[in-house]
């Protein structure tokens, strides 16, 4: 027999099973790449899975398996998942996406939801916020509170998504301040908070007074409350227990919308295979309170950005743009196209150093 | 008083008891930790020993048992050589990440060519990759005295690097719109190291892990070289002695050990991996250490022990999203497990004596 049919008249007896025993529960899985107790990334995603859970109750069942490497590890959670009965399993991390196309292939009833990949099928969605977003306003109030002029970036992959934000938060923060410079340190993880406080402490020798950050953890906010005039702002979780300083804001993701939305498709049959990518104005980007250690006229212009983006009147990236090398990207009022964004592998004009190759 | 005497002999009848009580006395402390989380301990234990053996769905658990005891069992066997004769390979972790590396870069070069003998070509360049990196500390303990444990280690943290560094530049896929990663060898026909029989999980890394044993225990048991290794292990003294070249010995077994890491790497990243990514390596080369000891450094034991360390991890993962256990309880209980074991097998060497106290 089969491997495919094992699984096929596996999923059928299950589905007896399970029809006798709860007709109408849909059950939904995650798949988390770090501890639901990051604060950052896991936790963000933790949160639309309880959301999810308090607006179907009864009608749903939610299962999770946390700090799975990306890998066959994954793949063998995704698919103990399926077997269990899972109607909707969210991957919740970019190195999950081959792994998710090929469970996908052996459970063509099952529902994927890929976070932050390109690879869709029949079966699979991909979603992604549009960060970048947020790093603009960021950009903008980094550039109005550092007085060194040296604003430090705690990279965790050199990928499209992470280089997008450094790209948007670099060009808002040299419009307000032209004098500013990123030093840019790559951690190569998503989630070790060693690793992280490191890069912070490094940054912070090296003069930084704003530290960036595009990994999980509130390392980099206890290193810069430990140095006392550091500003930071949170990264995918609010990470309020830093503020008023150094946390001053932060980006925060929402993904309870989105999830629940995902989930009610799926008990009125109505889920098909999308790529969603939305930004401030949907909601699933947020920008956590602003607090009082901004002075007031930059938290205005900040959240009048704010406004402008959600609405869509304007674009993070907005030309006139330049390439690090001095070539034309974007003619003045042009915007950038999705398919420029999504692939970004290059450093905007006025950027040190290289995109580690 | 209650003190400990040593046997004059390690005892046959514990050695071979000892884990059959650590595994009793894990589940009763480990059914206490999952009781304090406000789980049903029974279903628990059930749910981490028994479900992935016999469960509803072994059928895919099994498989996955050799899966991911394969690349376990192939390292251990290869350290526990060096263990035996007393050189500490602690770096099998880099041993594993380059015979990948090297191993799928043949594959990568041949793209899209599609020829039958690719995937020896690669199992070979695997092998070499692991070899050179363990030569590295082999040849610098055997020429200078430098430290073997430090130095292996050491490069585990360059391999990471070069691991990163080929992720993003020489083998990305040049189709993956500026991702990191390579192409992945799961949908290259002639790289791929498929299932050998659908279902079974059986693919050429499994293979190599039972060879792996039967070789290791030959060569122990039947073979002046294996004997070597143990004297050198138990008496060096008497080694030197018998003839023993430890410059040869050391260049064998750290050359061995990294030989057996390279082809646990090349089997992992044509087969169930895919893909040279940067988070390739999930620590295969440090747990094969915990499960070298877990099997008394005895071939057949490791690979029990590679088979009971799988099952702690499949199982683990179905416990904690059936069960909605923490991660972090898992990795307690196979703490306790690794406790439990380590500690008990004091009871080989030493007997439980209780005495009255002489009035002095």
């Amino acid at each position: 027999m089969k491997l495919t049919s094992l699984f096929a008249s596996a999923a059928v007896a299950l589905g007896l099973v399970a029809g006798a025993a709860a007709a109408d529960t849909t059950k939904v899985g995650f798949v988390y790449v770090g501890p639901v107790g990051d604060g950052g990334w896991t936790y963000e995603h933790n949160k639309g899975r309880l959301a999810v859970e308090e607006a179907f109750g009864d009608k749903v069942e939610t299962v999770y398996v946390e700090s799975v490497p990306e890998g066959p590890d994954a793949e063998r959670v995704m698919t103990q998942m399926a077997l269990e009965g899972a109607d909707l399993i969210f991957t919740t991390s970019f190195g999950y996406m081959d792994p998710t196309i090929n469970v996908a292939k052996k459970f063509p009833n099952v529902k994927f939801e890929h976070a932050t990949g390109y690879k869709q099928a029949e079966n699979v969605s991909v979603y992604s916020a549009r960060f970048y977003e947020g790093r603009a306003v960021q950009g903008h109030i980094a550039g109005n509170m550092t007085k060194s002029n040296i604003i430090g970036y705690i990279g965790s992959y050199p990928i499209p998504e992470v280089i997008r934000g450094i790209n948007s938060a670099f060009i808002h923060a040299r419009k307000v301040n032209p004098d500013v410079q990123f030093k840019i340190v790559w951690a190569y993880t998503w989630f070790d908070p060693a690793k992280e406080a490191d890069a912070a402490k490094v940054l912070i020798e090296q003069g930084a007074d704003v530290i960036l950050q595009h990994t999980d953890s509130t390392a980099p906010q206890a290193a810069a409350q430990a140095a006392g005039n550091v500003v930071t702002f949170g990264q995918a979780s609010d990470m309020s227990e830093y503020a008023p300083f150094p946390r001053v804001s932060s980006i925060i993701d929402d993904w309870a919308p989105y999830y629940i939305a995902r989930t009610k498709a799926v008990m009125d049959g109505t889920w098909t295979s999308v790529s969603t990518w939305d930004g401030i104005g949907a909601g699933m980007v947020g920008i956590g309170e602003i607090s009082d250690a901004v002075p007031a006229d930059v938290k205005a212009e900040a959240l009048a950005l704010k406004d402008k983006l959600a609405s869509g009147e304007y674009h993070a990236f907005t030309g006139p743009l330049k390439k690090q090398d001095g070539s034309d990207w974007l003619a003045a009022g042009e915007t950038a196209d999705d398919g420029t964004l999504a692939g970004m592998n290059f450093y905007v004009e006025g950027l040190e150093g290289d995109i580690p190759q | 008083m209650i003190r400990l005497e040593k046997r004059p002999q390690p005892s046959r009848v514990w050695s071979l008891i000892t884990p059959v009580f650590a595994v009793l006395a894990t589940m009763v402390f480990g059914g206490i930790l999952f009781a304090m989380l406000g789980k049903n301990p029974v279903e628990a234990i059930q749910t981490i020993f028994y479900d992935p053996l016999f469960g509803e769905f072994a059928f895919y658990y099994r498989p996955q048992l050799l899966v991911k005891g394969a690349p376990l069992v192939l390292i251990a066997i290869g350290l526990s050589l060096g263990f035996r004769a007393g050189i500490w390979n602690i770096g099998a972790e880099g041993q594993y990440i380059m015979g990948a590396i090297c191993g799928a870069a043949v594959g990568l070069a041949f793209y899209p060519l599609e020829a039958a003998y690719i995937f020896p070509l690669m199992i070979l360049a695997g092998a070499l990759g692991g070899w050179i990196w363990a030569m590295i500390p082999a040849f610098l303990k055997v020429r200078f005295g430098t430290n073997e444990i430090l130095v292996s280690l050491m490069l585990v943290y360059v391999a990471e690097q070069m691991l990163a560094s080929v992720s993003l530049g020489l083998l990305k896929n040049p189709q993956g719109f500026g991702f990191p990663g390579s192409r992945n060898l799961q949908q290259y026909d002639s790289a791929h190291n498929a299932e050998l029989i659908t279902g079974t999980g059986m693919h050429w890394g499994v293979v190599a892990a039972f060879v792996a044993v039967i070789f290791a225990y030959v060569l122990l048991n039947r073979h002046m070289l294996g004997f070597h290794i143990r004297l050198t292990g138990e008496a060096p003294r008497a080694a030197k002695f018998a003839g023993v070249h430890p410059a040869r010995l050391i260049l064998f077994c750290l050359g061995i050990s990294g030989a057996l890491a390279g082809l646990a790497g090349l089997f992992e990243v044509s087969g169930p991996s895919g893909v040279v990514s940067i988070d390739f390596n999930v620590g295969y080369g440090f747990t094969a250490i915990i499960v070298a000891f877990l099997g008394r450094l005895h071939p057949v034991g490791i690979l029990l022990a590679g088979g009971l360390m799988a099952l702690t991890y499949i199982g683990g993962e179905i416990a904690q999203s059936r069960l909605g256990l923490p991660s972090a309880a898992i990795q307690v209980f196979q703490g306790m497990l690794l406790f439990f074991l380590l500690a008990l097998d004091l009871l080989t060497n030493f007997r439980i004596a209780i005495r009255k106290r002489g009035v002095a």
